[in-house]
């Protein structure tokens, strides 16, 4: 919840959450950030989702320093740990890429890794609970702040339409824009090779170029939209289950309800929080053994909110844990379609 | 969730990372990595072969072993035989030396008694004399009785 003054409906929670900081030019002329969707939507297309941007740069440069830092440090001497999952990272990378894409390209390696990796940064935003970082944002006055880029249909489909123009260009430079466009009107019905008279071939490749066209502009919307479709979904359940046990309404909301009435206070969590953090943490030095860690957490969390909250925190638990899977799957399969795009873009067929 | 400028920005952001990617990060781990297996395999190789090279000098050096036990073998076989010849040798020469000694004393002991019997033969002569000087007092003369003398010594 972003505004500790009125509690806001659920519509209203969910809308803020699905809301981006966007920056633009407002119908009277004066550029600004847009308070509410109607604004951000009166803004048109010059507008700029400035948490998007700012999130995706920062987890890019998180992605670029990460990887330098290995890169300026690699050698062929014994890695260490973390030299070591990269270098994993980037051989899994490299077969994948060796794999699907059979021509020789100095580009495609390095543009499969970087769409992995930072595709998989993006998505992993989704993992920090909803309302951490837009109560954060709130409380310095940035009313909105939407933190998984991958949930913006910009971000997917700006990424979509770069690799796009990469399949234009792939085409281009192994056919030719003759072999290219040949292969626009002369696909999936060849009029040579069947035999049809002269005279029906203008119409047969109409026809070509009217399939060839929509298959070609299906791939970046499917990439895009696949993402960003997946990502958005996933998000929109970690709300709605935020929503569940924090609006404090309902059956699963009733046992904290009734003991603090319809306002949990925050630092009811932040005790909360802190204990479960202080049993793990004893826990992980070694003063309290796994069987009574766990009986500890357990009894904080049946303290904590009874059933209800046990209820909130296993569903968003299991989400979370479902997630991880599909974060990677995602960022998996975005990297993998870009290297079969650009290997079909080479290929004759 | 509107399309705006956004994309646009989203796309050069990520043409820049690809670059730097491409640039920066791609191209030494690649080949900090090649480097790596190649020294692996070159280490594997290296191995295999000083395995073999081992099992070689093990072997080689159970040939020597072999020989040289063979050797020494037949050194002491060696120092055995001379050891006898040499015990033979001084047998035989230390049997040599004694009839050599046993003959020494004996001619000295022939001589001596010789010597012995020839000074006795004198002084017996002498002795006789005197005992005939003291009995006659000097009725016999030496030069007369010479000859009775020399046979009484010749007698002796």
């Amino acid at each position: 919840m972003a505004s500790g003054h009125e509690a806001p409906t659920s519509g209203e929670y969910i809308q803020h959450h699905l809301q981006n900081l966007t920056f633009g030019q407002h119908p009277d002329g004066s550029w600004g950030i847009a308070h509410g969707a109607q604004e951000a939507a009166a803004m048109g297309f010059w507008a700029f989702h400035v948490d998007t941007l700012v999130w995706s740069l920062v987890l890019g440069v998180i992605f670029y320093f990460m990887f330098r830092n290995i890169a300026k440090k690699a050698n062929s001497g014994v890695p260490s740990r973390f030299q070591a999952i990269i270098e994993s990272i980037i051989e899994f990378v490299d077969n994948s890429v060796k794999d699907s894409f059979h021509g020789t390209s100095r580009l495609i390696a390095p543009l499969a890794l970087t769409l992995f990796v930072w595709i998989f940064f993006m998505n992993l935003m989704d993992l920090i609970p909803v309302d951490w970082l837009p109560f954060v944002a709130s409380s310095a006055g940035v009313a909105y702040q939407k933190v998984v880029p991958t949930t913006d249909v910009n971000a997917t489909m700006g990424m979509a339409i770069t690799v796009f123009v990469l399949i234009l260009v792939y085409s281009i430079r192994y056919k030719g824009v003759k072999g290219f466009l040949g292969e626009l009107v002369m696909n999936p019905l060849n009029p040579q090779q069947l035999g049809m008279p002269k005279v029906v071939w203008p119409l047969v490749m109409a026809f070509n170029l009217i399939l060839e066209t929509v298959s070609l502009l299906a791939k970046p919307v499917s990439l895009g939209l696949r993402l960003f479709g997946n990502m958005y979904a996933g998000e929109l359940i970690f709300i709605l289950i935020a929503l569940v046990f924090t609006a404090g309404s309902g059956i699963v909301g009733a046992g904290l309800s009734s003991i603090f009435g319809e306002h949990i206070p925050w630092w009811f969590w932040a005790m909360a929080m802190l204990a479960v953090f202080a049993t793990l943490w004893l826990n992980l030095k070694g003063k309290l053994d796994n069987k009574k860690t766990l009986w500890f957490v357990f009894a904080e969390l049946l303290l904590v909110g009874g059933l209800a909250f046990l209820g909130g925190q296993l569903m968003h638990f299991g989400w979370a844990v479902f997630h991880i899977l599909v974060i990677t799957l995602q960022a998996f399969i975005f990297m993998m379609l870009t290297i079969v795009y650009l290997s079909m873009a080479t290929e004759h067929h | 969730m509107n399309m705006n400028a956004t994309l646009i920005l989203q796309s050069i952001a990520m043409m820049v990372f690809v670059w730097f990617c491409m640039k920066f990060i791609w191209p030494p781990v690649l080949k900090a990595m090649d480097e790596r297996r190649t020294r692996i395999a070159d280490g594997l190789a290296a191995s295999d072969r000083a395995e073999k090279a081992l099992e070689e000098a093990n072997q080689e050096v159970e040939e020597q072993i072999k020989t040289a036990r063979d050797k020494a073998h037949e050194i002491v076989e060696q120092a055995n035989q001379r050891h006898s010849q040499i015990l033979d040798q001084a047998k035989e020469d230390a049997m040599g030396e004694r009839q050599r000694q046993v003959a020494a004393g004996e001619a000295e002991i022939v001589q001596s008694t010789n010597q012995a019997r020839e000074e006795l033969r004198g002084t017996v002569a002498s002795l006789a004399v005197l005992g005939a000087r003291q009995i006659l007092e000097k009725e016999i003369d030496e030069d007369t009785h010479r000859e009775l003398l020399d046979k009484l010594i010749a007698e002796i």
